[in-house]
């Protein structure tokens, strides 16, 4: 357990060592170059997008969100990634400890597979799930008889959801669990613990800033695909446009001001999940610091 | 206690009154799928057909709108998107729901007045204010120095239209020689900068991104960009151009499914009558009825219109030559 | 996954080497997820294009216009995930370890290319890139056009990718320990030979899975692709427009055709890189 605590206060005191600072030269030059980088391809766009937001006045911008259709896809694209998001955190833990802690064999082809949606296009995304649940697909003609719509409904955005968040979460835990290796769990069963206390006592905690990153990716990726749901989602005004279609929708309404509205209600989400990460960061801190002490002592003792 | 909980009863007795009349007359819900400039029209056009409804049968009548491309449209109800109605940019695409699917029958297009289009359009093009490069005519575009913004005919609807307007002009002033045409076209699309995936992101290219000289694209773009931005830009109609029918249609497999045939069939007729030829007029799609269109003959000039069917032997020949893989306009970057 | 032969049945090996607990769960839930979610339907794409006659696929995929896409779709995707790696590994490195004013807002920025649709995005860009816009009026004059070229493809693309090295490797940085770097100074190492030597190479892993990640994702992207590309036919259209513009002609096994290509090259690229991974990275070759 000595490894969270160490971490824990590396990450409170994240400079203070003097061993570890580096040259002010390369410091100099590496935050101009990630700055540069950042403002070049992030705020700027980010700063037309608001501007473009904003151009109309306030009450315009108010007015764009709190429409009846922007209310309804805000709805919908929230359900979505309610639903997306913890299918893919359990996936995610499974797919992770299976992977980061056990050899087999066909484990890259395994792995690779995981990664794969994220190489398919979200054309081709929804152009499967057309072939699988569409009227002339796979399944086409038993949904029509019992009236049951996967495509063209909710049901059929949340699959396409949930494909293209698929890797998330099992992405960001793989190389860190990799990288922590398996000592700290063998040494908690040598303890006595069980194999689910060793997953919650120490597995989880060790893992939690990259499961936290993929959450924070899966969520914003959720709500913010485009393609594949475009293809699966049938364009119905007030229900089954999510908001990054409902921004297509305005901007070819040639109501450009009110397009980059809503969607700036995305960048706001993520603005604020990041905002809540800082949060519980801080808050935590000394829980968290406070527990693993505690721990240390049981497993010792 | 007793008092009180009466009047709950009755107040929810009376907040209950008005459903139990309405479940008398029906609630009906239509879907209309249509393709991408549309949705001004068909909002103001739905709200009317409701109130004519009501009026007409007492039963309430909601639509519900879907728009995007008209071939996207057309797969998605290929697909399964239950329409109850296609209001589409093209008659090929309606056709595909009859070849792919057998949503309706061959002869649709039969069924209502006018080819089922019961309003029409036309392709213009719209220059930057006081025509700097002079352009007249479908012959100023292949100029060398004109540049010309027009989407890509493979994924947006107008762009054939477009295509199809520019060949047919050809074809006439070369008394009909196709391999004239071909050049004709070759140098045209030599000539555009960027092919667009549709119609209104090829307006804001050339609107927001001031890129190109001429836009070409439906009439009811223009005269809506136009009064968008009355500074900027000149509409220039052209000598001659193509008859753009965009067609509507009841999808006969889901209105029998849901029941829905007499409202869908109603929903369609009634944009040929007066009213709702006048709200289309109003949107600047050029109306049938004589008396609508003479009311607003200010806004659509005459112009001599070609038909697909006597230039290009319809729209399945239509694409064939021209759109398909490998076809005309593919040859077009090959050469 | 392959059924393992009788004979070979892992569970000897499984009792002397698996000594932790739920291997047959998790990988049950993994295996359970992957096929309905991901393998069954990928697999519609393959069987759809069974239906074609292998001339008529050859056709599809390897029509002039098509090969010039791939070329296009995959340097695109490639330069872009280089320069996601080069750039992100610095942008993680600076977010992590030094404190600045703005650190927060730039480490919240980090995953606007995810939460903004990417129809946005590429309209963004365009407007930004697009001679009158802020930065492509300031390239004109030097001569460099963006939008509209195989550069503004680029541009769109490293976008889309670059959450993903920033996000992979930064956990692995904040889980980092000192102690190793610590070592390394103790025993004369100047800091940027810690940097190169130590920790370098231990942010190698994350920097990879972010590089491959980011090239997947840019080789699929559509949506921000189309707007800011010009779509012109053997220079700037990217092969998911192609795909789109057979579906828009109803021609679904074409499409499908396309679709199974970049599926296999997809495939075969993350699983090259996969490969490389472990064996640059194995626990036998450096012994963690």
């Amino acid at each position: 357990m000595s490894g969270t605590a160490s971490t824990l206060v590396h990450v409170a005191q994240p400079h203070r060592r003097r061993t570890l600072a580096d040259p002010p030269w390369l410091k100099r030059t590496l935050l101009v170059v990630a700055i540069g980088f950042v403002a070049l391809f992030l705020v700027i766009p980010l700063g037309a997008v608001f501007v473009e937001a904003l151009r109309g006045g306030f009450r315009l911008y108010w007015a764009a969100l709190t429409e009846p259709d922007a209310l309804a896809a805000v709805r919908l694209t929230l359900l979505a990634a309610a639903i997306a998001v913890p299918c893919n955190v359990v996936f995610g833990l499974a797919a992770a400890w299976t992977i980061a802690k056990f050899d087999f064999r066909g484990k890259s082809v395994l792995t690779t597979l995981i990664d794969l949606p994220f190489a398919v296009s979200p054309v081709i995304a929804g152009l499967v799930y057309v072939l699988m649940f569409g009227a002339q697909g796979w399944m086409g003609e038993w949904l029509a008889d019992r009236d049951l719509r996967i495509i063209f409904a909710t049901p059929g955005i949340v699959l396409a959801t949930v494909f293209v968040t698929f890797p998330l979460v099992a992405r960001e835990l793989i190389p860190l669990m990799q990288a922590q290796g398996r000592d700290e769990e063998l040494a908690a069963l040598t303890l006595g613990a069980g194999g689910w206390k060793t997953f919650w006592r120490v597995t989880l905690p060790n893992a939690k800033w990259g499961l936290f990153y993929g959450v924070v990716l899966c969520n914003a990726r959720a709500m913010g695909e485009f393609g594949a749901v475009s293809v699966v989602s049938g364009h119905i005004r007030g229900e089954t446009n999510t908001i990054p279609l409902h921004v297509e929708i305005l901007y070819n309404e040639y109501q450009t001001q009110a397009a980059f509205a809503v969607a700036s209600l995305l960048t706001l989400l993520a603005l604020l999940t990041m905002l809540l990460k800082s949060l519980i960061e801080w808050r935590h801190r000394r829980a968290l610091l406070a527990a693993a002490h505690a721990e240390t002592r049981t497993f010792a003792s | 206690m007793f008092p009180r909980l009466s009047s709950l009863l009755l107040t929810l007795g009376l907040a209950l009154l008005p459903f139990g009349t309405a479940a008398l007359a029906k609630d009906i819900e239509l879907l209309n799928v249509s393709y991408d400039p549309t949705r001004e029209v068909y909002v103001e056009f739905n709200r009317a057909f409701a109130a004519h409804w009501k009026a007409k049968t007492g039963d309430t009548v909601s639509i519900r709108q879907s728009h995007g491309g008209s071939s996207k449209q057309a797969r998605a109800v290929i697909d399964g998107l239950k329409a109850d109605v296609v209001t589409l940019a093209l008659a090929y695409d309606i056709d595909a729901l009859h070849q792919n699917a057998r949503l309706l029958p061959a002869d649709w297009q039969k069924r209502l007045p006018d080819n089922s289009a019961p309003y029409f359009s036309t392709l213009a093009f719209l220059v930057r204010k006081g025509n700097p490069k002079n352009i007249r005519d479908w012959s100023d575009l292949v100029r060398s120095g004109v540049a010309v913004i027009t989407p890509n005919p493979k994924t947006s609807g107008v762009a054939r239209w477009n295509y199809l307007a520019a060949y047919g002009y050809a074809l006439r002033a070369n008394g009909g020689d196709v391999q004239k045409a071909r050049d004709f076209v070759t140098a045209l699309y030599r000539n555009v900068p960027v092919l667009d995936s549709g119609a209104r992101g090829a307006s804001t290219t050339f609107v927001e991104r001031r890129i190109g000289d001429v836009l070409i694209n439906w009439e009811n773009e223009l005269l809506l960009t136009r009064k968008l931005r009355p500074d900027d830009f000149e509409i220039v109609v052209p000598s001659v151009s193509i008859l753009a029918e965009p067609t509507v249609a009841w999808v006969d497999r889901v209105v029998k499914r849901r029941g829905t045939e007499a409202v869908a069939r109603a929903y369609l007729e009634f944009l040929y009558s007066p009213e709702g030829q006048e709200i289309f007029a109003r949107h600047f799609y050029r109306p049938r009825l004589p008396e609508v269109r003479s009311r607003h003959s200010a806004q659509f000039p005459e112009i001599t219109l070609f038909t697909i069917d006597e230039v290009f032997g319809g729209w399945q020949r239509a694409h064939r030559e021209h759109f398909a893989d490998g076809a005309a306009f593919d040859q077009i970057y090959l050469r | 996954m392959r059924t393992p032969h009788p004979e070979l049945s892992p569970n000897l090996r499984t009792r002397r080497r698996r000594v932790l607990p739920g291997f047959g769960l998790t990988l049950g839930t993994t295996l359970l997820f992957l096929s309905l979610i991901v393998l069954l339907p990928l697999s519609a794409a393959f069987i759809r294009t069974a239906g074609l006659s292998w001339e008529e696929f050859w056709g599809h995929v390897s029509s002039p216009r098509v090969v010039a896409s791939y070329r296009l779709t995959f340097g695109a995707a490639l330069a872009a995930a280089a320069a996601n790696a080069f750039f992100g590994v610095i942008v993680a490195w600076v977010l992590v370890r030094y404190e600045f004013p703005g650190r927060k807002i730039v480490d919240a920025l980090v995953d606007l290319p995810f939460a903004l649709p990417t129809a946005v995005a590429g309209i963004a860009l365009t407007a930004l890139y697009a001679p009158t816009g802020w930065i492509g009026g300031l390239l004109e004059p030097l001569g460099i056009k963006v939008a509209y070229t195989p550069l503004g493809i680029w541009v769109a693309l490293t976008f889309i990718g670059l959450p993903f090295v920033v996000r992979t490797v930064q956990p692995v940085l904040e889980e980092l320990e000192p102690e190793l770097e610590e070592a390394a100074a103790t025993l004369g190492a100047t800091r940027t030979q810690t940097l190169r030597r130590v920790v370098l190479p231990a942010l190698l892993p994350a920097t990879c899975t972010g590089f491959t990640l980011a090239l997947a994702r840019g080789i699929g992207e559509y949506g921000s692709v189309v707007f800011i590309s010009g779509n012109m036919p053997l220079r700037t259209e990217i092969t998911p427009l192609l795909i789109v513009t057979k579906l828009e002609q109803y021609d679904y096994a074409g499409a499908t055709a396309l679709a199974v290509v970049m599926l296999v090259v997809s495939f075969a690229l993350l699983f090259g890189v996969q490969l490389l991974q472990r064996w640059f990275f194995s626990p036998e070759r450096h012994g963690r």
